[in-house]
């Protein structure tokens, strides 16, 4: 117990501030404030792989560690689709996925919001369209942002979701 | 004779590897036989692949590389000209054959004599009737989606009912589909059902030059970029006879190091927050952005997915990053001796640790166990320990393996693993090569099949690649470990409670992409 104390102890607080995002309008200065302002509460995220290398996976689990502390500012990623205010899609789509990915959308409660996460799921990437790959999300569901990059950066990816909140 | 010509007509006399590699040709009677004096003398099916060289000489042919003592033994069998495509199952004498001849049978419609003929990677996306990896299929022909249930083995009696988990999962993870049979909450079985992630990459190999086939290596499983590219690389740099510069040789396994330290230290945070340990993941999970940061700063990129080119790498290291990298392996080393005191002496985690999803030796090694599930459970493979290939012929790399094949043991190999990375990434830092980071890659002349192999952080990672005209791909197969290792998780279950299963798949962490394809 000592050991584990003193290691949080050590660690200390390693939040980082998130950079001023490029869209935003000047008074808005941080994301919480967007969130508390536009929503009114913790903004809910259901991720969904529909088909990716998982190496888009990989930067959004990061969102979760001390750096990024995404819960830190009011973002929390939930188990169900139906407790959520945003899907987070990360693609190609596959053929094999098509069905669960609608499904998932169409438990999502409205008002709600796609972000398609990463160069596949945004356009295809390196798979591109074949008999088992729709490529970009936007040629299965609706799409309001995408995050191009191969995988994109956390903070890539905390600003196209960040931008859907303020342009919302 | 059976022989396979290649298009100039000459007749194939060697397979070539970055491994040493020895190749036969065998009938239906052999291709059975083989397999089972190679099951006796402790042999290790590493894959199966089929082809369709009916453009060639009308046959379709299966291959299977085997793990044997002197490198890699691959069996190419040429099915019948003319007649319904088929061949012996080795399901029985090597049980991880079952998924991939289910497998090759939804590609290319060459049926294995077993009896379990359900689709496996075609679920819904294209009719039966079709074969997308035969030449005469055009691999951009698209279908509507045609769903059909998939016929799970149910259980019965008293009280059992069943759990569906899937395909989206309750986290950030990739898609399949779990069904549990369940009494109470203890699993009497577990089946799995996977294919959800195939986006059809190897037909998307076939239209790809051999020159740009690495890119696409690298995204088979993105958290096993660098393997997976580095296997391709050494398929082909095996086929054109070219040898990669020693200090790219170097600075590859500093990247598949690298690869391997933060896929571990990711894992081991997630261990210790799927027992209820939020402090392990915190703490872990901050360990792995501060290696990633550090591949950003000396390599460009945070995951090196683009890093492992033919003929060597992208990009050098730069002088002042070897002391940049020493003084963080010594903060990584600190941190992770650290916390692993704190993991071993925490009574709650080791409680769910110990004891949970237990795979037993004689267990493991019958269903094939691979990698580093397989070490878990006693297994002793290890590619870069086995195999003399460079630069780990250099290294030596010590083996590490446990006993008890419990969630434990799979995360004490991992702890192992990390301080043995670090290791060889201190000896690479430490005794610099100088030279050419690149060489070029001649074009080879078709027909030629080369496969490279490298143990990637979950085990040996394989692609068999064969040139085609003028510089394309006639054929590439990846293999995954993850083939070998999911059926584990449905052993490793049983008998364990549902609240369990996330803890013990976490243990296992197998690639659906890399699975799928």
């Amino acid at each position: 117990m000592i050991d584990t104390l003193s290691r949080m102890i050590r660690t200390g607080i390693l939040t980082e501030t998130l950079p001023p995002l490029k869209a935003a309008s000047p008074q808005v200065d941080g994301l919480q404030m967007d969130l508390r302002k536009i929503l009114g509460r913790a903004l809910c995220i259901r991720h969904v792989d529909a088909g990716s290398c998982n190496g888009c996976e990989l930067e959004i689990q990061a969102l979760n560690n001390p750096y990024y502390n995404l819960e830190g500012v009011g973002i929390k990623f939930v188990a169900s689709p139906r407790h959520a205010d945003l899907l987070l899609v990360t693609g190609p789509v596959s053929a094999n996925m098509e069905e669960a990915l609608k499904r998932t959308l169409d438990a999502v409660p409205d008002p709600k919001f796609v972000v398609a996460v990463g160069d596949c799921g945004a356009c295809g990437g390196v798979f591109g369209i074949n008999y088992a790959s729709r490529g970009a999300v936007a040629n299965v569901i609706p799409v309001h942002r995408t995050v191009t990059g191969c995988p994109p950066s956390p903070v890539a990816i905390l600003e196209a979701i960040r931008s859907v909140i303020v342009e919302a | 004779m059976n022989m396979t010509l290649d298009s100039s007509g000459q007749a194939r006399q060697e397979i070539v590897s970055n491994l040493p590699c020895i190749y036969t040709k065998v009938g239906a009677l052999r291709w059975r036989r083989v397999a089972d004096n190679l099951r006796a003398s402790g042999a290790r099916l590493l894959t199966l692949w089929g082809a369709d060289d009916r453009d060639r000489d009308g046959r379709f042919r299966i291959y299977a590389a085997y793990l044997v003592k002197e490198g890699v033994s691959v069996f190419e069998h040429p099915m019948e000209q003319g007649r319904k495509p088929t061949y012996p199952s080795l399901a029985e004498i090597f049980p991880c054959a079952l998924h991939m001849e289910r497998a090759i049978h939804d590609l290319f419609g060459i049926v294995s004599m077993e009896p379990d003929h359900r689709g496996w990677l075609r679920h819904c996306g294209w009719p039966q009737t079709v074969f997308p990896l035969r030449r005469d299929f055009d691999g951009n022909t698209k279908f509507s989606i045609d769903s059909q249930p998939y016929e799970f083995i149910q259980v019965e009696g008293d009280g059992v009912h069943e759990i569906a988990v899937g395909p989206v999962h309750a986290g950030t993870i990739e898609p399949g589909h779990f069904r549990f049979s369940v009494v109470g909450e203890k699993v009497l079985r577990l089946e799995e059902r996977l294919g959800y992630t195939h986006k059809g990459v190897s037909k998307r190999f076939e239209e790809m030059l051999q020159m740009e086939g690495h890119r696409l290596a690298a995204r088979l499983s993105g958290d096993s970029a660098v393997a997976f590219s580095w296997a391709y690389c050494a398929a082909l740099e095996a086929i054109t006879q070219t040898a990669c510069p020693p200090r790219a040789a170097n600075l590859r396994a500093l990247a598949l190091e690298h690869e391997r330290l933060a896929n571990h230290l990711g894992d081991l945070g997630a261990l210790g927050n799927d027992a209820g340990f939020a402090f392990g993941l915190t703490q872990f999970s901050r360990m792995k952005e501060d290696l990633l940061r550090m591949n950003a700063s000396v390599f460009g990129a945070r995951y090196l997915f683009d890093f492992v080119q033919p003929g060597g790498v992208a990009v050098d290291l730069p002088d002042r990053a070897i002391r940049l990298l020493l003084d963080h392996y010594l903060l990584l080393e600190e941190g992770v001796s650290s916390l692993r005191a704190i993991y071993d002496n925490h009574a709650g985690l080791q409680d769910r640790f110990r004891d949970a999803g237990i795979l037993k030796q004689d267990l493991a090694e019958r269903l094939g166990a691979i990698g580093l599930a397989g070490r878990a459970s006693g297994i002793s493979t290890d590619l870069r320990v086995d195999y003399s290939y460079s630069p780990y012929n250099r290294l030596k790399p010590k083996l590490v393996t446990q006993s008890t094949g419990d969630v434990a043991a799979r995360v004490q190999v991992r702890f192992d693993e990390v301080f043995e990375s670090v290791r060889l990434c201190r000896m690479l830092l430490e005794e610099p090569v100088a030279g050419p980071i690149r060489m070029e890659c001649p074009s080879p002349p078709p027909g030629r099949l080369g496969l490279g192999l490298i143990e990637g952080w979950r085990g040996p990672v394989l692609i068999a690649l064969e040139s085609g005209p003028d510089g394309t791909i006639r054929r590439c197969h990846a293999h995954d470990p993850s083939w070998q290792n999911w059926p584990l998780i449905e052993y490793a279950i049983l008998g364990n409670i549902v609240p369990d299963f996330p803890l013990i798949n976490k243990s296992f962490n197998l690639s659906y992409s890399g699975h799928d394809g």
